[in-house]
């Protein structure tokens, strides 16, 4: 799909120039197995590659090395007890797939949640958000071979993670959301640390990109590689930093106003060319757009309960039930049964740092769920992959695995 | 999201191309949901995706649910999305087990004449790899190319098979498994923790 | 196989009488009752082993591989400034399991993955050790599913199990040097040793009343032994 035209400006000799892509010699066609244990750090993918000499004429993803059977888990255990399982699925973005649990059987018990839980869910999501693509950053140039992105990106990325410690308690897989708002509020001195991270954030976006932006070998690597057209994307399902890379302004947080968004002010970075540095840019200009939201929530952080008040869903706070018999059998039931959902289904989605992250749950009026589903953005976004591939170099192949950003876990659940 | 008149008028329009493919209309949580006839299911989603008012050309996701006891027992889910509205809507094909005593009503591939019948009759002529009869419907893989990935996976844990999908194989699961995991009747595996010291001190 | 420890001829020997027995033993000329104590005597570590010991633990090539989310902690976040793998010697990170010494299981292993594990692991040269980093990789997790092999150790042999899901980069190098002494010999009984809890090792194989095998208890003592314990 790609042209390869850009071989002159690479200035290479002139019998390379012969072996443009679609010259009629009769090459070997060679297969060869790419992982799905491989150097480059994106989780177990398994790529079936057919080869002539570096171009890649066909490339096939094998899935599931990573298939944890978590859906199927799920049907077994009580809503609360299925936020856990759900976390681990895409391992780096955790809280977005809490949120979209905990949305989406908010959504089926019609729940409210409080203002201040709205903004603390909106506070660390964006958070997450920056932090899947610290990493997604510092993985991506690490393959590309700028290796002292890995980190610099990791620097920051334990600050969040000392942010999210020391709100929640666990580094990674926080079991922060419930249904209903927050599990705890934030403790003193955390809004302060917040706010000295999101005054160091931008210079060190800044920094990124004085090292990357402007290289010239991530220049080469990175423009007019993996193209895919913005209609091929959208009919292929892929959503995302990819698609806005692509020119399409789609953003979820924007269309469907969930949480607090509405009240807050940022743009959704989208790009021309829709290759790969393309969807370099998006991700970094979405770290920043992000810190402004994360400061406009703080500022904007309502007093108030961080959690619902509906005691047939939400447990009571510790302090009643010494006093109140009625908390007591409420904590009693919501601890062993759980809680009862009415029979419905509902698909609820949210903007993950990959794309559309939708939830599909079918309660059976039991307290167990009877179908928890993921639509996750990575396993979709890696049907593009091939488009993205194919008729170009092997390393422009490496270089939009990168820039594709697939978590295995999200892919294989 | 198209209101419930809304949803009214989609469905009496469908009735009108293709009678007999709507089964039932619903809304909940603010979402509309038609329930169809798994034999017409190409039909009311080009419509869907190409009639002047609707045009719903983004599919989110394709996904089933098993609804044991309840017959029919399978539907897949296609949930549609309509970007320039900012709508979804949902679109359940319901279709029967035929490997089940009572199954084979609903579910089957398309039958030859436009003029759709309702119904599939009888149990399609599709078996699975132990022989067991396996419900079918038709893959919408040219409508919406995302669904490739997708139906594979439905097809990996239901054993729906989608007729017309270039290459229905497992996509999560080893090749060689054997079984359908997400269906209801399905064990969930996993193995009993031996604790020792209390089975041998306390029985 | 019971085993008669005697003590030795003279209290204390030195390391040049220790160096012409096993001369002697190399030579052949050790025979009957001197070669029975010096087989049945604790495995002596002379200086050699001892720095070869010492050179293993702290040059170890650990291999990139990570499976689920533990691999975002190991190997990618104790490689970082903050919590340095690199500090104990294990800077060099191969790709290739031919050229690795460790292999850190970091996440869940499906039942897709297990074979390609195992063969990972059978590539790696000798010595070679594994880490079995992580809830799901030690004993299936909070996955107690058809998908999950519950406990990596059910296909390959581990050296060592770091509980945590995922457990901080702390734990993680808290295991490495444990690991690390076990590699110097001198392995960490844990808790066992600090609560004089020996012998009281449980069998789970063939149910909670079963005794172990003759084989199985034999080979464990033989291998108790072996470590010095």
């Amino acid at each position: 799909m790609a042209e390869r035209a850009p071989q002159a400006e690479v200035g290479m000799s002139s019998e390379l120039l012969d072996e443009a892509p679609g010259a009629d010699r009769a090459s070997e066609v060679m297969t060869v197995n790419i992982g799905p244990h491989h150097p480059a750090t994106h989780g177990v993918l398994r790529l079936v590659v057919d080869l002539e000499g570096e171009l890649v004429r066909e490339v096939r993803p094998v899935i599931g090395y990573v298939h944890t059977g978590i859906e199927k888990s799920c049907e077994d255990k009580s809503y609360w007890k299925v936020i856990p399982f759900v976390e681990r699925m895409d391992y780096v973005s955790y809280f977005f797939q809490m949120e979209a649990f905990c949305g989406a059987v908010e959504r089926l018990v019609e729940l409210e949640i409080p203002e201040r839980a709205k903004h603390l869910r909106v506070i660390f999501l964006e958070l997450n958000r920056i932090h899947s693509h610290l990493v997604w950053l510092g993985t991506t140039a690490l393959d590309l071979g700028a290796i002292s992105m890995l980190w610099y990106c990791f620097r920051e990325r334990d600050r969040i993670l000392d942010l999210f410690e020391m709100a929640t308690g666990q580094r990674m897989h926080t079991r922060y959301f419930q249904v209903g708002g927050v599990i705890e509020d934030i403790p003193r001195g955390f809004e302060a640390k917040l706010r000295s991270f999101i005054a160091d954030m931008p210079v060190r976006v800044g920094q990124y990109e004085a090292l990357l932006d402007r290289n010239e070998v991530f220049l080469q690597r990175t423009k007019n590689t993996g193209i895919v057209s913005r209609e091929r994307l959208l009919e292929l399902g892929v959503t995302g930093p990819l698609l806005r890379a692509a020119g399409e302004p789609w953003d979820l947080r924007k269309a469907f106003d969930y949480l607090a968004y509405p009240k807050f002010d940022f743009k959704v970075p989208v790009g021309t060319v829709g290759d790969n540095y393309d969807r370099y840019r998006v991700r970094v200009a979405e770290m920043v757009e992000s810190v402004r939201i994360i400061e406009q929530a703080l500022d904007g952080l309502p007093e108030g309960p961080y959690i619902a008040d509906d005691r047939k869903y939400v447990l009571p706070p510790r302090s009643e039930l010494s006093t109140s018999m009625e908390s007591l059998i409420h904590h009693f039931k919501l601890v062993t049964e759980g809680y009862r959902v009415p029979p419905s289904e509902i698909y609820y989605a949210i903007e993950s740092p990959r794309g559309e992250l939708g939830c599909f749950v079918l309660a059976d009026g039991s307290a167990k769920p009877a179908r928890v589903h993921f639509r996750d953005p990575s396993f979709v976004n890696l049907q593009a992959f091939r488009d993205m591939s194919v008729d170009s170099y092997v390393a422009d192949m490496i270089c939009s695995l990168g820039m594709l950003d697939p978590i295995l876990g999200g892919v294989d659940r | 999201m198209p209101d419930a008149p809304g949803l009214e008028l989609i469905r009496g329009e469908i009735e009108a191309a293709h009678p007999g493919a709507v089964l039932d209309t619903g809304f909940a949580q603010d979402r509309a949901v038609l329930s169809i006839d798994p034999a017409h299911v190409l039909a009311v989603l080009t419509w869907l995706r190409e009639a002047p008012g609707q045009e719903y050309t983004f599919l989110s996701s394709l996904h089933a649910a098993d609804y044991l006891p309840a017959a029919p027992r399978f539907a897949v889910h296609y949930e549609l999305l309509n970007r320039d509205r900012v709508e979804r809507l949902r679109v359940k094909a319901l279709l029967d087990d035929p490997a089940s005593p009572a199954g084979g009503t609903v579910g089957g591939p398309a039958p030859e004449d436009a003029s759709a019948t309702a119904g599939g009759g009888g149990s399609p002529a599709v078996t699975g790899p132990a022989g067991q009869a396996l419900p079918s419907i038709d893959s919408c893989v040219g409508l919406f190319p995302t669904a490739n990935f997708q139906e594979r996976e439905v097809f990996d844990f239901f054993g729906i098979v989608f007729e017309g999908h270039p290459e229905l194989t497992r996509i999560l699961l080893p090749e060689d498994y054997a079984g359908w995991p997400q269906r209801r009747d399905f064990p969930v595996g996993g193995e009993p923790v031996t604790f020792t010291y209390n089975e041998r001190n306390y029985g | 196989m019971e085993v008669e420890r005697q003590p030795l001829a003279v209290e204390r020997t030195t390391m040049r009488e220790r160096q012409l027995r096993a001369r002697d033993m190399l030579r052949g000329d050790l025979e009957g009752e001197e070669l029975e104590r010096y087989v049945e005597e604790k495995v002596v570590m002379t200086n050699f082993e001892k720095m070869l010991g010492w050179a293993r633990s702290n040059s170890i090539f650990p291999l990139t591989f990570g499976l689920a989310c533990c691999a975002i902690e190991a190997p990618i976040s104790i490689v970082t400034a903050r919590y340095d793998l690199a500090r104990f010697g294990a800077e060099a990170l191969r790709a290739s399991p031919r050229q690795a010494d460790m292999i850190i299981l970091s996440g869940r292993v499906s039942i897709k993955m297990a074979p390609v594990v195992r063969r990972l692991y059978d590539q790696m040269l000798e010595p070679k050790w594994a880490i079995s980093m992580g809830a799901c990789s030690s004993s299936g997790g909070m996955f107690s599913n058809y998908a999950v092999v519950q406990g990596a150790d059910k296909f390959m042999p581990i050296d060592l199990h770091i509980p945590g899901c995922p457990p901080r980069p702390e734990a993680v190098l808290y295991g490495f040097t444990k690991l690390q002494r076990k590699i110097q010999g001198n392995p960490d009984q844990g808790w066992r040793a600090r609560y004089q809890a020996e012998g009281t090792e449980e069998w789970a194989r063939g149910g909670p009343r079963s005794e172990p095998s003759a084989e199985a208890a034999e080979a464990y003592l033989a291998a108790r032994e072996l470590l010095g314990a």
